[in-house]
């Protein structure tokens, strides 16, 4: 309850994600943008993932697990804490409504290893189980809904580490553990492929999402 | 993606395999008659549980396997896309392929509703236990109850239009059937024809002593409304594309599909929902959830005769079906959408 109070102190107006993202908001949570970028692009090399376009109650719910820690993750989790709930779903509601022109990655993946991720996107590895990965989040990668978020154009490095953050229990807020079950079932090369065809992918941008810039 | 890379585990189970098919080979009745061994997208009602037209289960009969999903390695193995020949006849494998993966994108003259051929039918027909296509490859001709009479494997999947896709049958020398059947003769190179494979159709689940409305509703709320949506609309990705199929509803299958039947959705469920955790639900909650699928409305079976009544009789007599039986005070088929692609 002694957390609370100060949220309802700064509750009374509504939190400027946009000012937040480029200044912080000048209690202990630093400005989105320098690790997540102006538009939200993501920094790819780092593997500080893509937030722009994704939908924004999966970034709200995202957010949420950071604080709780079933997102077990040292630096998202102290800057959190520090955004109120308003705040958190300004900003959720802000990224999802970017759209970012894909940053780059400085390594280009071999195509042999894209072709390999392709195949397991596309229609999986049942001799282990395993779905293709587009079979929940949009053959494209474009995302499903507020479970299932847009892959297409992600950061390759942030993908491998969110496969290998399920395997190792470190992340835990997947929907029924479904990711957990995907996650162990995935060698290091089939997680290493996938990353880098989802990477390799054009941003989609959803048919709802503000016209004007395209991919 | 090597998907056939032989290890010892799938030696020995091929010679398990070899063994036990040589097992049930020689002692095998010789006169079972085909009908009796089909049962992959089985549409017709069962008819040795006839006229108990009450929805609960009163006999706990055919204490079937309920877990043949198991033991995958016993079934039939289908040669991977590595050989398909570089050919015409190559090319109609190909295109079956893609049909059956994606069915609105190279069928939509004949789908009538939000669904895929993979859907059901898991990684694209190969799936042991999820209906594959090489398992019903090889056991047509067959007769069978549904239409009472014998059916080419042509006409089979003329009725999977039909009914599942709540389309319009192609033609038999219609291209999108003959890649069909290519892809599935290709799947199903090297199979015994005329045998029963392990791994065709759905498992058989011994049959529960009553179904239960309310738990199958609560299961789905847990386990599957995640993908499929409450209300069973299924669910697109940001650019429109369905994702999740739609499990009831005026874009589902119809009243006239094999999965509208709770022993067929029940084995399918059980085998293989949620999608990468097959087998994780109780046989108890795989009928009970089948059951509360199978108790919403659905688009109208395309045999409708104008009477519930008499459809059913005709077509649905089974405590497996819920069409024309009374839910929630409303009688199932009355208010269906119309059969077939809309306007």
């Amino acid at each position: 309850m002694l957390l609370l109070l100060p949220i309802h102190a700064t509750a009374t107006y509504a939190a400027d994600a946009r000012d937040i993202a480029a200044n912080g908001n000048g209690r202990d949570a630093p400005a989105c943008s320098v690790c997540h970028g102006a538009q939200g692009a993501g920094q790819p090399d780092a593997g500080y993932p893509r937030l722009a376009g994704l939908d924004s109650e999966y970034l709200l719910e995202q957010l949420n697990a950071f604080a709780e820690g079933s997102r077990d993750n040292e630096t998202m989790a102290p800057i959190v804490k520090a955004l109120s709930p308003d705040e958190r779903q300004a900003i959720a509601k802000f990224y999802a409504g970017l759209v970012a022109p894909k940053m780059e990655e400085s390594q280009k993946a071999d195509d042999k290893t894209i072709a390999t991720g392709a195949a397991l996107a596309g229609r999986g590895d049942w001799s282990k189980g395993l779905p293709g990965c587009g079979q929940c989040h949009g053959a494209a990668g474009q995302g499903v809904g507020k479970t299932f978020p847009g892959l297409a154009g992600q950061s390759a490095e942030y993908i491998m580490s969110q496969l290998k953050a399920w395997k190792d229990g470190k992340r835990t807020n997947d929907p029924l553990h479904l990711m957990t079950g995907i996650s162990s079932k995935l060698s290091d090369d089939q997680i290493t492929a996938v990353a880098v065809y989802y990477a390799s992918l054009p941003v989609a941008v959803a048919a709802s999402a503000p016209q004007g810039s395209k991919p | 993606m090597s998907e056939h890379r032989p290890d010892l585990r799938t030696w020995v189970a091929g010679v398990v395999f070899l063994g036990l098919a040589i097992f049930v080979g020689t002692t095998l009745p010789k006169s079972v008659p085909n009908s009796e061994l089909k049962s992959e997208l089985k549409s017709e009602p069962r008819s040795d549980t006839s006229k108990n037209t009450e929805p609960a289960i009163a006999q706990p009969d055919q204490p079937v396997a309920s877990n043949a999903g198991e033991n995958p390695k016993l079934a039939f193995s289908p040669p991977g896309d590595d050989e398909i020949p570089k050919n015409e006849f190559g090319d109609a494998i190909r295109l079956g392929e893609r049909i059956f993966h994606d069915t609105q994108g190279n069928a939509s003259e004949f789908v009538g509703n939000s669904l895929q051929c993979s859907n059901c039918h898991l990684d694209s027909g190969r799936l042991a236990n999820a209906a594959p296509l090489w398992a019903a490859y090889v056991a047509y001709p067959a007769y069978r109850t549904k239409n009472e009479h014998v059916n080419t494997f042509e006409e089979r999947l003329q009725g999977c239009f039909l009914y599942s896709m709540n389309g319009k049958a192609p033609a038999a020398n219609d291209k999108v059937l003959v890649a069909l059947e290519s892809y599935a003769y290709f799947l199903a190179k090297g199979a015994a024809i005329g045998a029963e494979l392990p791994g065709r159709g759905y498992p058989k689940l011994a049959r529960p002593a009553k179904l239960d409305y309310a738990h199958g509703q609560q299961v789905y709320a847990a386990k599957c409304a995640l993908c499929h949506g409450a209300e069973g609309q299924g669910q697109s990705a940001a650019n429109g594309i369905v994702v999740f199929p739609p499990l009831w509803g005026p874009r589902s299958f119809n009243w006239g599909a094999g999965m509208s039947s709770i022993n067929n959705a029940a084995g399918f469920i059980k085998a293989n929902m949620p999608l990468s955790q097959g087998n994780t639900l109780t046989d108890a909650e795989a009928w009970d959830v089948a059951s509360f699928m199978d108790s919403q409305e659905r688009p109208q079976d395309p045999r409708f005769s104008g009477s519930l009544a008499e459809t059913r009789k005709l077509h649905h007599d089974s405590p497996m079906d819920m069409y024309g039986q009374t839910v929630n005070g409303v009688v199932l088929g009355q208010n269906s959408p119309a059969a077939g692609p809309q306007p």
